[in-house]
C-alpha cells in the first residue's frame, strides 16, 4: 500500500493505493470524480490534463496523465475546477478565454486554462513557450494568446496564492516533504501515518546516500523522476513496474554549483530549471532546450532522466557532449566519473553496472563557439529528426579544438569524430567545410524513420556545419531570425 | 437583433471552467463495462487461428467477441456493407479490429486486447496508389472521368505545363477520441455518442440489434471536435457498445485510447494529382487534364463522394473552356479514408491552385496576374458555367482580391520579399496569394434537409432541438441567435438541448459545411410557426392584423398595446393554443446527376481569399509561416466573431495539412505516426505571428437563413496559400519549377530544392 497526501484543491487528500504507477489523472477523473481534467493522448504531448502543482520550489503546469501520485506526496494540486474562487469569481483567464472566444469545442480549453494560469501567476508572459505543450485543433491559437494577452497585467487571484502560502507554511513548520504537518494533519487523521518512505514496492529518498543504499540493494527497481518517459511505459506500453524508487524528493541531486571554471549539475534537476541556468551561460543550448518537451514536460522531466534513459534522439547528451561535459556516477558509496559519451555504448545500452545511478553531470561554464542546433517537424515540443551540437575553437583562423556531437544520427549521442579530424588543424574556411562534408559518411549511418529519411538526415547534418560557420560570422541563419 | 450579434459561445463559461461535459464525463449507471478492440497487426492477411485463451481468462475481463462468437457480424459501414465490426476471417489492413474485450475497467481492457494470439497467412498488401493501379484494385468499376470541350490540342498550347505530385492526408486529431456507450433500456438502447451523425449511429445499432430504428435513441451533448472524423468512424464504438450491453445486460463504454484511435480510424484522403495543362501566352488556361489518384483505404465509407468534390473544386475559381479530370478511386490495405473538413474539395483545389502556380512560373508571372485572367465572370455579368454545368452566378473573387491585395499590401510584400531574398544567402522568402471558391450543399441530394422542434413553455422560456451536432463551431449559439430573432428575444432566452433522434429524426450528419444553413432555417420555421400563432391570437384578441403585431426586445406589440412575451405565452397557453412545432427545410433549386457529372449540386458559393507569406532555411528546409491575411466571405454573418473563429481554425489546420502533419506508413503498412508525439498538428508558434482575418460580409444572394453563407469548411483552402508561398520560396534559390509535394515538411522542401539543384 502507498499512502499520499496532498493539498487538492485547497483540500488535503489522503489516497492508499496499491498502485504505485497511479497517474493522476485516472485518480482526478475516476476516483475524485473531477471530471473537467481531460484525456487527449496519454502521453504528455497535447497538454488537455494540464494541471498546477505547487510546492517548495514555486506553482508549475505539469501533465496529469504522466504523473504518478507518488510524485504529489507533500505537494498542492490545481485543477481547473479549483481555478475558481470560493465564491465562484472567475480567475481572469477564464474571463478573458470567454471574452476573446478562445474555446470552440472546449476539450483542450481546461489545460489551457490551467497553463495561462500557472504562467499568469508567476509572471511569465512568453505565452508561445508556456503554451507550447497545448495542443488545440479548433481556434488555430491566435484567440487564446489574445486571451493570455489581455490578462498579463492582471493580479493574480488571492485563493491561487494560498497553495504556495500553505506548502510555505509546511516547510516553516520543519517539515519540508510536508507529509507530517498540517496537510497530513488535514487527511481525516488517516494521514498521520508515516508516509510511503521505506514501504516495500515504493522508496521515496529524500537524501541521495539513501538512494545509493536502497539501489544496491534493489538494483532490479526502476527509478523515476520526471516519469515523461516513464510514464509512458505505464500508459502506453501498460507495464507493470515492479519495485519502484520516487526521485523528485531527493534534494541533494537538485543543485546547480559552479565549481572554477566548471558547473555542476545535479541528476534531479529539472530540465526546465537547467534551461534556465544556461540561460546566461550557453545561451545555444538554453534555446535549444526551450524546444525540449514543452514547458509541462520540461518541469517535470530531469537531466538525470535524459542522460540515462540513454534514448538516440534525447537532446541534452549531444549538447553536453559537445561542451565536454563529465558524467557523474554513483553505487552505493562509490562515485565514478567518465566523459558523457564514453557513457553509450549501443543502441539502449550504457556503461551502467547494476545499482549504478547518474548522480549529475560536470561541464564548462563557458563555451562561447557552442551552438545547438534541433531540426524536427515541428518547431515546438517535437522530437528530433537530428540535432547537431557543435563547439570549435579557432586559432589564428585555424581549427584548434572541435567537439561535434548529434542525436538522432546513430544508436546513440555520438561525436562525430572524423568530421573533427577533418576540422582540426586547417583553415577554418568554406574549403575546409567542403572537404570536411565527406566524413559525415564516415561517423553515421543514420535510419530513415517517420521523422526523416536517412538521406535527409546525412545531408541536413551536413549542412548544419555549413550553418555553423555562417553563424558563427554572424549571419542570420534561423528561420526564427526572420519577421514578416 | 440577435442574428449578427458577436455573442460568444454558448458553452464558453463552461468549457473554461472545466463544466462542460462531454460523453467520457457523463456518469453510467453503476456496473458499467469497458471495451477495447484486439487491432490486426498485419496489413493484410487470413486469420488461421484465433487464440483468445488468454484475453478471457486475463483480470477483470468479462466477455470477448468475434467472428467466432458473433456469426451475425454486425456491419458498420454509412455506405455499402463492407464494413464488418470485426474482421471475419480476412484483416484489411493493420489496426482493423479483431476482437472485442468487454471488461470492468479501461485498462483491463485494453490490456486483456494485447494478450491475443493470432496467427496469419500473410496476402499481399496494397499500400499505395500505384500498387492499387497495377492491380486495378479500385472502387467502382473503373476511372469516372467528367470533361467539358476538348483537351486534345492542349500540347498545341503556347504555354504547356505538367507534372505530378503528391497531397498527403490528414489526421482529425479531434482533441477528444472517439467514444461511445450504450445503456439498456426496457425496450430498447439508449447511446450516447461522440458524433457528427446521430442518425447513422441509430441506424446501424438498430441494425446490429434486430431492433427498429424507433427502438434506439442515440443523444449527443456536445463533441470534443469532430473535423468529418465523427461522421461515420463512430459508427464501429457505437455499434460495438449496443452489441456488448445487448449481450450483457450491462451499460458500456468504448473510449479509444489515442494510439489506437489513430491506427484504427480513417483519415483525409491522400492522392496523387497529375497534371496537363494549356494556355496562351498570358496564361489563358485553354485546357487542363487532370488525374486524381485517391488513396481510398480498404473499404468504401465516403470515399466516392470526397471524390466527386475533389473533382467539383478541381476548377476552383477559374473558368477553364477545355477540361478533363480522371479519378481513380483506389482501394488499398490501409484505413479507411474518410471525411475531413472539406471532403475532397481542398485536394480539388491544391491541384488547379499548382497548375496556375506552375504556369506562372513559366511565363515569369505574378501568379495574381496568371489568375487573375482566369476567374469566372464576375457576379452581374453574364455568368459562365463550371466543368459539370453550374452557371457561376455569384462570382466575387476579383473584388475579394482587389480588397485583400490592398489591405495585405501585397504588391510592396511581394517587391520586399524579392529584395530581401537578394540579399539573404541562406534564408528565403516567400509570398503568395490563393482564392478559393466552395460549393455549399451535399451533392448526395437528398441529405440536404434538416428538422427542428421548438417548444415555448408556459412561463415564456424557449427550447430548441435541431438536427444538427455541436463540435465546437457555435452552431447552436447561432442556431439559438435565429430563434430567437423570430421571437424578438436575446439570444440567451432560447436554451438548445442537446441533438436527439428521439426528438428530431431523420437527421443529416453535421458536416459539408451545412450545419447552421440547414437548421437554422428548419429552427426559424418552427419558431415562425408558433409565432404566427402566438400573433393570430393576440391579434384576434385586440381586433388587428396579426401581419401588424411585432415581436421585439422581448415585447409583443399589437394595436397600440405592448405586453412581455411571457405574459402573451401565458396568456396564449390558458386560450389552448399551440405552443410547440417542429420546423422543415430543403435545400430549393439543386440538381446533381452524378453519373454523367452534370447539374447545379451546390445553392451557392463561398468565396474567400488569403495571403501568406513565410521564410525558408535553405540549408535544412525548415522553414516558418511569418503573415497571414484573410479576407472571407460570410454573407451576412450570423456570429462574425464565430465566424472569424471558424476562418483562423481552418486557416492554421489547412496549413498545418499542407506543412508538418506527415501521415507515415512502412514498408508493412502500419501507421507509424500514431500519435502526437510523431504526428504534429500546428502548435501554438505555427501560427502566423501577424495574422489578419476580415470578413466579406454582402448578403448571399440566396435566401439562406439571415443571408449568411456557410463557413465550416471553405476557409480550410486559404492554408493552400502557405503551400504556394513556399513553393515562391523555393522558386526563389534557382530557375527550376519546384514541383513542391505535400505536405512541405522541412525535410520535402529540402528535397525540392536540390532536385531543382536550387542550393
Amino acid at each position: 500500500m502507498t499512502q499520499v497526501t496532498f493539498l487538492l484543491n485547497g483540500a488535503p487528500v489522503a489516497v492508499y493505493s496499491a498502485n504505485p504507477t497511479h497517474t493522476l489523472l485516472d485518480y482526478l477523473r475516476d476516483t475524485a470524480g473531477l471530471k473537467g481534467t481531460k484525456e487527449g493522448c496519454n502521453e504528455g504531448d497535447c497538454g488537455a490534463c494540464s494541471v498546477m502543482v505547487t510546492d517548495a520550489q514555486g506553482s508549475r503546469a505539469l501533465n496529469a496523465c504522466i504523473l504518478f501520485l507518488p510524485q504529489l506526496h507533500g505537494k498542492a494540486v490545481r485543477t481547473v475546477e479549483g481555478l475558481t474562487g470560493p465564491d465562484g469569481q472567475a480567475h481572469p483567464v477564464q474571463t478573458a478565454m470567454i471574452a476573446h472566444h478562445g474555446s470552440q469545442c472546449g476539450f483542450c480549453t481546461p489545460g489551457f486554462v490551467m497553463s495561462m494560469a500557472t504562467a499568469h501567476l508567476n509572471g511569465d508572459r512568453d505565452h508561445d513557450t508556456t503554451l507550447a505543450g497545448n495542443l488545440c485543433r479548433c481556434t488555430g491559437y491566435a484567440p487564446i494568446i489574445r486571451a493570455a494577452q489581455a490578462v498579463e497585467d492582471q493580479p493574480v487571484p488571492a485563493w491561487l496564492q494560498k497553495d504556495a502560502s500553505f506548502i510555505l507554511g509546511q516547510i516553516s513548520s520543519g517539515d519540508p516533504k510536508g507529509a507530517d504537518g498540517p496537510l497530513g494533519a488535514g487527511g481525516g487523521g488517516e494521514a498521520s501515518s508515516p508516509p510511503v518512505l521505506g514501504t516495500d514496492s515504493v522508496f521515496r529518498p529524500d537524501n541521495s546516500d539513501a538512494l545509493a543504499d536502497w539501489y544496491l540493494a534493489n538494483p532490479e527497481a526502476t527509478l523515476i523522476a520526471g516519469a515523461t518517459d516513464v510514464g509512458l511505459w505505464v500508459t502506453k506500453q501498460m507495464r507493470t513496474l515492479g519495485k519502484v524508487a520516487f526521485l523528485n524528493g531527493v534534494q541533494d541531486l537538485q543543485h546547480i554549483e559552479f565549481q572554477g571554471p566548471l558547473v555542476h549539475i545535479g541528476a534531479g534537476v529539472t530540465v526546465e530549471s537547467l534551461r534556465k541556468a544556461m540561460l546566461p551561460l550557453h545561451p545555444s543550448f538554453a534555446a535549444m532546450l526551450q524546444r525540449y518537451g514543452s514547458t509541462q514536460v520540461r518541469n517535470a522531466a530531469t537531466i538525470g532522466g535524459n542522460i540515462a534513459n540513454g534514448s538516440p534522439i534525447g537532446d541534452g547528451p549531444p549538447a553536453l557532449i559537445a561542451l565536454g561535459a563529465t558524467l557523474h556516477l554513483r553505487r552505493g558509496d562509490e562515485m565514478r566519473t567518465m566523459p558523457l559519451e564514453a557513457f553509450f555504448l549501443d543502441y539502449r545500452k550504457q556503461d551502467r553496472r547494476a545499482g549504478e545511478f547518474v548522480a549529475g553531470i560536470s561541464l564548462p561554464a563557458q563555451a562561447p563557439a557552442l551552438r545547438c542546433y534541433k531540426i524536427s517537424k515541428r518547431f515546438d515540443q517535437d522530437i528530433s529528426a537530428l540535432c547537431g551540437c557543435f563547439n570549435v575553437t579557432v586559432h589564428d583562423g585555424h581549427v584548434a579544438a572541435a567537439r561535434i556531437a548529434f542525436g538522432g544520427m546513430a544508436g546513440i549521442p555520438k561525436r562525430a569524430a572524423h568530421v573533427e579530424a577533418a576540422l582540426i588543424g586547417q583553415p577554418w574556411d568554406m574549403a575546409t567545410l567542403a572537404a570536411a562534408r565527406a566524413a559525415f559518411a564516415q561517423d553515421f549511418r543514420p535510419l530513415s524513420d517517420m521523422r526523416a529519411s536517412a538521406d535527409y538526415r546525412l545531408l541536413t547534418a551536413q549542412n548544419l556545419l555549413t550553418r555553423y560557420f555562417h553563424d558563427l560570422a554572424g549571419q542570420p541563419v534561423l528561420v526564427q531570425q526572420v519577421r514578416a | 437583433m440577435t442574428i449578427g450579434a458577436s455573442l460568444p459561445h454558448d458553452s464558453a463559461p463552461l468549457h473554461v471552467t472545466g463544466q462542460a461535459r462531454y460523453v467520457d464525463d457523463v456518469p453510467l449507471p453503476q456496473g458499467a463495462l469497458h471495451l477495447a478492440f484486439g487491432l490486426s497487426t498485419e496489413a493484410h492477411a487470413e486469420i488461421t487461428a484465433l487464440d483468445l485463451t488468454e484475453v478471457h481468462a486475463a483480470p477483470g475481463v468479462v466477455a470477448v467477441f468475434s467472428a467466432q462468437n458473433l456469426p451475425d457480424m454486425p456491419d458498420v459501414s454509412p455506405t455499402v456493407q463492407d464494413e464488418p465490426l470485426l474482421a471475419v476471417g480476412k484483416v484489411h489492413y493493420a489496426g482493423q479490429p479483431v476482437f472485442l474485450v468487454v471488461a470492468h475497467s479501461h485498462l483491463q481492457a485494453r490490456k486483456a486486447a494485447r494478450l491475443a494470439k493470432i496467427t496469419y497467412a500473410p496476402l499481399p498488401a496494397l499500400l499505395t496508389v500505384e500498387q492499387a493501379l497495377a492491380a486495378n484494385s479500385r472502387f467502382e468499376q473503373g476511372a469516372i472521368v467528367w470533361s467539358r470541350g476538348d483537351i486534345a490540342d492542349l500540347s498545341k498550347a503556347a504555354i504547356v505545363v505538367e507534372g505530378e505530385f503528391e497531397v498527403g492526408g490528414q489526421e482529425h486529431f479531434y482533441l477528444e477520441g472517439q467514444i461511445a456507450a450504450a445503456i439498456p433500456q426496457e425496450d430498447g438502447m439508449h447511446i450516447i455518442a461522440s458524433t457528427q451523425h446521430p442518425t447513422e449511429i441509430q441506424h446501424k445499432v438498430a441494425h446490429a440489434l434486430h431492433l427498429p430504428m424507433s427502438a434506439v435513441r442515440v443523444e449527443m451533448r456536445r463533441m470534443g471536435g469532430g473535423f468529418g472524423g465523427k461522421e461515420s468512424q463512430g459508427n464501429a464504438l457505437a455499434v460495438a457498445c449496443a452489441v456488448a450491453a445487448h449481450a450483457t445486460g450491462k451499460p458500456c463504454k468504448l473510449r479509444y485510447d489515442r494510439d489506437d484511435d489513430m491506427v484504427i480510424t480513417g483519415k483525409r484522403h491522400d492522392l496523387k494529382i497529375r497534371y496537363k495543362a494549356g494556355a496562351d501566352a498570358e496564361g489563358r488556361l485553354m485546357a487542363v487534364d487532370f488525374t486524381h489518384l485517391v488513396r481510398c483505404g480498404w473499404s468504401q465509407d465516403l470515399s466516392l463522394a470526397v471524390a466527386d468534390r475533389a473533382m467539383l473544386h478541381a476548377d476552383n475559381c477559374y473558368f477553364i473552356p477545355n477540361i478533363r479530370i480522371e479519378s481513380h478511386r483506389l482501394k488499398t490495405n490501409t484505413q479507411s479514408a474518410t471525411a475531413y473538413r472539406g471532403f475532397g474539395g481542398p485536394q480539388g483545389i491544391v491541384g488547379i491552385e499548382r497548375v496556375i502556380d506552375h504556369l506562372a512560373h513559366q511565363l515569369g508571372l505574378d501568379p495574381v496576374t496568371v489568375m487573375r485572367r482566369n476567374l469566372y465572370a464576375p457576379m452581374g455579368s453574364a455568368p459562365q458555367t463550371t466543368p459539370y454545368g453550374m452557371a457561376v452566378e455569384d462570382s466575387i473573387t476579383d473584388q475579394i482580391l482587389d480588397r485583400l491585395i490592398q489591405t495585405s499590401n501585397y504588391n510592396a510584400r511581394r517587391q520586399a520579399v524579392a529584395e530581401f531574398n537578394a540579399k539573404s544567402p541562406i534564408l528565403k522568402k516567400g509570398i503568395a496569394l490563393t482564392p478559393v471558391k466552395f460549393g455549399i450543399s451535399f451533392t448526395l441530394t437528398f441529405l440536404n434537409q434538416a428538422g427542428a422542434l421548438v417548444h415555448v413553455y408556459q412561463d415564456g422560456s424557449v427550447s430548441v432541438n435541431h438536427g444538427g451536432t455541436e463540435m465546437g463551431q457555435g452552431l447552436n449559439q447561432k442556431v439559438a441567435q435565429v430563434t430567437a430573432q423570430v421571437f424578438g428575444l436575446t439570444a440567451g432566452q432560447v436554451k438548445i438541448t442537446a441533438a436527439d433522434t428521439g426528438k428530431v429524426p431523420n437527421t443529416s450528419a453535421t458536416a459539408a459545411s451545412s450545419g447552421s444553413d440547414l437548421n437554422g432555417k428548419a429552427a426559424e420555421n418552427a419558431a415562425m410557426t408558433i409565432r404566427d400563432r402566438l400573433a393570430t391570437f393576440i391579434a384576434d384578441k385586440h381586433g388587428a392584423a396579426p401581419e401588424t403585431v411585432r415581436f421585439t426586445q422581448g415585447q409583443v406589440r399589437v394595436g397600440g398595446e405592448v405586453y412581455d412575451f411571457a405574459r402573451v405565452v401565458a396568456w396564449a397557453y390558458q386560450a389552448r393554443v399551440s405552443l410547440s412545432s417542429t420546423g422543415f427545410y430543403a435545400t430549393p433549386k439543386i440538381n446533381w446527376d452524378r453519373v454523367k457529372g452534370q447539374g447545379r449540386p451546390f445553392l451557392y458559393f463561398a468565396y474567400g481569399a488569403s495571403v501568406t507569406e513565410v521564410v525558408i532555411d535553405t540549408l535544412t528546409g525548415e522553414n516558418r509561416i511569418l503573415r497571414c491575411d484573410i479576407l472571407h466571405d460570410t454573407g451576412t454573418s450570423l456570429n462574425p466573431v464565430l465566424d472569424i473563429g471558424q476562418i483562423e481554425g481552418a486557416y492554421v489546420q489547412g496549413a498545418g495539412w499542407l506543412t508538418t502533419e506527415e501521415l507515415v506508413w512502412n514498408a508493412k503498412g502500419h501507421l507509424t505516426t500514431h500519435a502526437p508525439s510523431t504526428y504534429k498538428i500546428p502548435a501554438v508558434s505555427d501560427r502566423p505571428e501577424v495574422f489578419n482575418v476580415d470578413l466579406w460580409t454582402v448578403p448571399n444572394a440566396e435566401d439562406t437563413v439571415g443571408k449568411s453563407k456557410a463557413v465550416g469548411e471553405p476557409p480550410f483552402n486559404l492554408g493552400i496559400s502557405a503551400f504556394m508561398a513556399l513553393s515562391q520560396a523555393v522558386s526563389a534559390c534557382g530557375p527550376a519549377y519546384p514541383a513542391l509535394n505535400a505536405p512541405a515538411t522541412a525535410e520535402r522542401v529540402l528535397m525540392a530544392l536540390q532536385r531543382g539543384q536550387n542550393v
